[in-house]
């Protein structure tokens, strides 16, 4: 498999916090990469990174042989680069089908239209009424976003991004919130959507089990830097891992 | 606030639309053969003041920022139309309105390129400051602006037409120009109706809502919230023009900031989460300040009691609480 995304020695210090140490790291097209780590381990700053969320103190970010690094959310949102958020990013007030349409305007650049008729804009809402199905939120699309349940709200996120069409897709803790016994439907519809689609997906989660499930390969982050980068089952029997992220329960 | 989402996705439909917006116009059209001229010119004062809060909400309640200084851009209007008729000797309405738009996206432009990129009281106070320095340019160079004694605006040619010598002011400000500002009023509620209905206008609740969302489906935050503040400006500064032949002068007081509040004032009291509130929230607003001079010689109290009733009892306003009214009665009566 090709690179899809490289970073080379990505820095980004908060004061004395090394949130990102000199990372090297790639993601390959076409996986569904696993990014795991204790709490402060630096996973959501390197996806804040590469999404534009944070600019790097230095390093280089290069997607698809094109140096991003100093690019805007807005061109790296163009180049193909999407992402959900831990803490749920929707626009409450709005209907769920709304929230869809709008990432569909937005990627299709009609929102400098002023002058024309949203509803008119047939083509947009029938897409947007398609991915609702695909995410299984049709019951839901006439509803507020803020008034919807937490896990709908967790799919509806992803699928904010996923209306964006990204070749690549970062998803920040897609199950946290949510109950033990939501995690798993979450998962399946974002892997299956995903995988069908041939999108890269870069998934920082918490749950093992859902880690060793759903990921293709996983890598490991503590204290900045990337500690180690394998398939699940390497990772499970990686000693070091086992003591930096499981903690002594694994000792 | 959560159950008053803007209306979602699938607007109402255009027959529903004209069913209401058809007998509204006719109504107002018939107004100067109902009230005395009186009135209809207290009403043509309401739909001047209801072009300026459209123009207002789309910034509070379409973008989320609320501003304390738009008596600047109703000002610019009123001094654009001023300077056209001292300095010029302009006396066409149409040109009154083209030289506003022009001056209003002059200083809108530079206005808004300071205050759109800070959001919430930053935004508020910048906008206030940045009108402040307008009204002590307006109270200070008087050689150009008059001083406090202000300009005088004569009547304006309507449509090329100059108004019959035979035709007294106040006929002409109750029936022509009335009907002129009825139009353009009309002219100004479909076009904001279709900005506030556009992917733009989508875009622009989705920064009121959420802006990291927003920046993160592609929306250009700073750039979006700079068109809005210009449409804004231009929408309030139109206001302006229609004002000024109608008060027959205009002066500091226009542009200083207890104006601004004015405006605020009555979008708040017609409900910001709505098309209709400013509109309502305007006409009804004149009428009441018109009410309450006329009771009292303390009406600025008798507005701050209303302001505080407005704001503990009816928070969603006059058209906001129409419609939760009409759903419980709906609800109730099983419709």
């Amino acid at each position: 498999m090709t690179a899809l995304l490289e970073t080379t020695k990505l820095t980004k210090y908060f004061g004395d916090t090394h949130a990102v140490d000199k990372v090297d790291f790639t993601i390959r097209e076409g996986e569904v990469l696993a990014l795991i780590g204790s709490n402060g381990a630096g996973k959501t700053s390197l996806v804040n990174l590469c999404s534009g969320l944070f600019t790097a103190d230095s390093g280089t970010i290069v997607f698809r042989g094109q140096d991003i690094t100093k690019q805007t959310v807005q061109n790296r949102i163009a180049s193909g680069i999407a992402r959900s958020f831990q803490v749920v990013n929707l626009f409450d007030d709005l209907t769920v089908l709304d929230n869809l349409a709008l990432a569909i305007f937005s990627r299709e650049g009609m929102t400098r239209r002023l002058f024309t008729l949203a509803d008119r804009q047939h083509h947009v809402w029938a897409e947007a009424r398609d991915i609702l199905q695909q995410f299984g939120l049709s019951p839901k699309s006439e509803q507020r976003a803020g008034g919807i349940a937490q896990g709908e709200r967790k799919l509806l996120d992803v699928a904010v991004a996923y209306a964006l069409k990204p070749q690549l897709l970062f998803l920040d803790e897609p199950t946290s919130g949510v109950s033990t016994r939501e995690k798993a439907p979450i998962m399946d519809v974002i892997t299956s959507i995903v995988r069908s689609n041939k999108i890269t997906a870069v998934v920082i989660e918490h749950d093992m089990d859902i880690i060793f499930r759903y990921s293709d390969r996983i890598v490991v982050m503590h204290q900045g830097v990337v500690l180690a980068s394998g398939s699940p089952e390497e990772i499970r029997n990686n000693e070091s891992v086992k003591d930096a992220v499981f903690g002594p329960t694994h000792a | 606030m959560t159950t008053l989402a803007l209306r979602p996705a699938i607007t109402r439909s255009p027959l529903l639309i004209l069913f209401w917006a058809v007998p509204i116009a006719a109504a107002l059209a018939a107004m100067p053969w109902v009230f005395d001229p009186y009135r209809t010119i207290q009403l043509a004062y309401g739909l001047i003041f209801a072009i300026a809060g459209l123009g207002f909400n789309l910034l509070l309640g379409y973008t989320g920022l609320l501003s304390f200084g738009h008596s600047a851009y109703f000002g610019v209007g009123a001094y654009a139309v001023a300077f056209m008729v001292k300095y010029l000797h302009v006396q066409s309405m149409e040109l009154f309105l083209l030289g506003t738009i022009v001056a209003s996206l002059l200083v809108t432009s530079l206005f808004g390129y300071v205050c759109v990129r800070y959001t919430r009281i930053f935004f508020s106070i910048l906008a206030l400051a940045l009108s402040q320095v307008l009204w002590s340019l307006a109270f200070k160079f008087f050689w150009v602006t008059g001083g406090t004694d202000g300009l005088r605006v004569p009547t304006p040619k309507l449509l090329g037409v100059a108004t019959p010598d035979s035709e007294d002011k106040i006929h002409f400000l109750s029936h022509g120009y009335y009907y002129y500002v009825l139009v353009v009023f009309l002219l100004c509620v479909a076009l904001m109706w279709v900005i506030v209905h556009s992917p733009f206008g989508k875009a622009l609740q989705a920064i009121r809502d959420n802006e990291t969302r927003a920046r993160f489906v592609g929306i250009r935050i700073q750039r979006y919230r700079f068109i809005a503040f210009l449409v804004s400006g231009v929408f309030t500064g139109i206001a302006g023009a229609l004002w000024v032949p109608l008060n027959g002068l205009t002066t500091p007081d226009i542009l200083y900031w207890p104006f601004s509040g004015e405006i605020v004032f009555m979008t708040v009291l017609g409900g910001f989460r709505n098309f209709t509130g400013p509109i309502v929230g305007a006409v009804a607003y004149n009428y009441l300040k018109d009410f309450a001079v006329g009771f009292t010689v303390y009406w600025q109290s008798v507005m701050g009691v209303v302001l505080v009733v407005l704001v503990l009892v009816l928070p969603t306003g006059i058209v906001g609480t129409a419609k939760v009214l009409a759903a419980a009665a709906r609800k109730r009566f099983g419709r």
